[in-house]
């Protein structure tokens, strides 16, 4: 997997990815196709179907890089699998917040408690 | 003290001239001493903008042309983004924040940018955008 999914360090933990984001800017378009895509793999070409994604080392996100979360956490409920996020800063938890995507997505403080919700 | 231009820059509307731009800016700002705590929703806001006026408003055409301005006043920062488009009414976007939007992969930017800017404006046509925030400098 590792060489098609550069833009994230994965591991496994009881049956469950952990997706890390390497980049700490998903900001801009060019940025944002690469990951989404590579997002997209994990469920589409990987079969993967309990993925947490961890936030801890982004700094910045846009809009569309949240239009790029949507269609993954799509695509993980058409597969039937299950999503969740965790290790959000602050600030990119006011973003989810102010856009009330909070009650779209299954967000923890944590690898460990995302990981409890599996 | 008077406001002065810091910033001035005609461009393709070309994403990845946007990122150069927006790099160019983010340094001009940090010379300037902008806090840490500022810079993140600056940056977020100049992304959402310069996107709308080159996807949006320019319809991705690279012979129409994106000009941002950037203005200081003392610790308010003023930014102006104005695209070649036919204009919006932003009060027809749909609030992405309805049940019935949420799931929905775009129509967040302008939201973003009131949540994280003191004053957002648009002109009468919806084809210049203006930002303004009170920011910390450390200078």
């Amino acid at each position: 997997m590792a060489s098609d999914v550069t833009r994230f360090n994965i591991q496994t933990i009881d049956g469950v990815t952990i997706a890390k984001f390497i980049d700490n800017r998903i900001l801009d378009e060019a940025t944002i196709q690469v990951i989404g895509e590579q997002m997209y793999r994990l469920v589409d070409d990987h079969g993967l179907r309990k993925v947490v994604l961890d936030f801890e080392s982004v700094e910045h996100l846009s809009s569309a890089a949240l239009g790029k979360l949507i269609n993954m956490k799509k695509k993980m409920d058409a597969a039937g699998g299950q999503l969740a996020m965790c290790s959000l800063r602050s600030e990119l938890l006011k973003i989810f917040k102010v856009t009330k995507l909070t009650k779209v997505f299954d967000i923890h403080a944590s690898v460990e408690k995302a990981l409890k919700g599996f | 003290m008077s406001e002065t231009m810091i910033y001035n820059q005609t461009f393709a509307s070309d994403l990845h001239v946007s990122a150069d731009i927006q790099k160019e800016i983010q340094e001009l700002w940090q010379s300037h001493g902008m806090s840490d705590m500022d810079l993140p929703d600056m940056q977020l806001a100049l992304e959402e903008g310069l996107a709308n006026a080159i996807k949006h408003g320019n319809q991705l055409d690279t012979s129409k042309k994106v000009t941002v301005e950037c203005y200081l006043n003392e610790d308010v920062v003023r930014i102006v983004i104005q695209d070649e488009g036919d204009g919006f009414d932003p009060n027809d976007v749909p609030d992405p924040t309805l049940p019935e939007n949420l799931d929905k992969p775009s129509g967040r930017g302008v939201m973003l940018m009131k949540a994280f800017m003191d004053d957002v404006i648009y002109n009468d046509v919806g084809n210049q955008l203006t930002f303004i925030k009170r920011c910390t400098f450390n200078n």
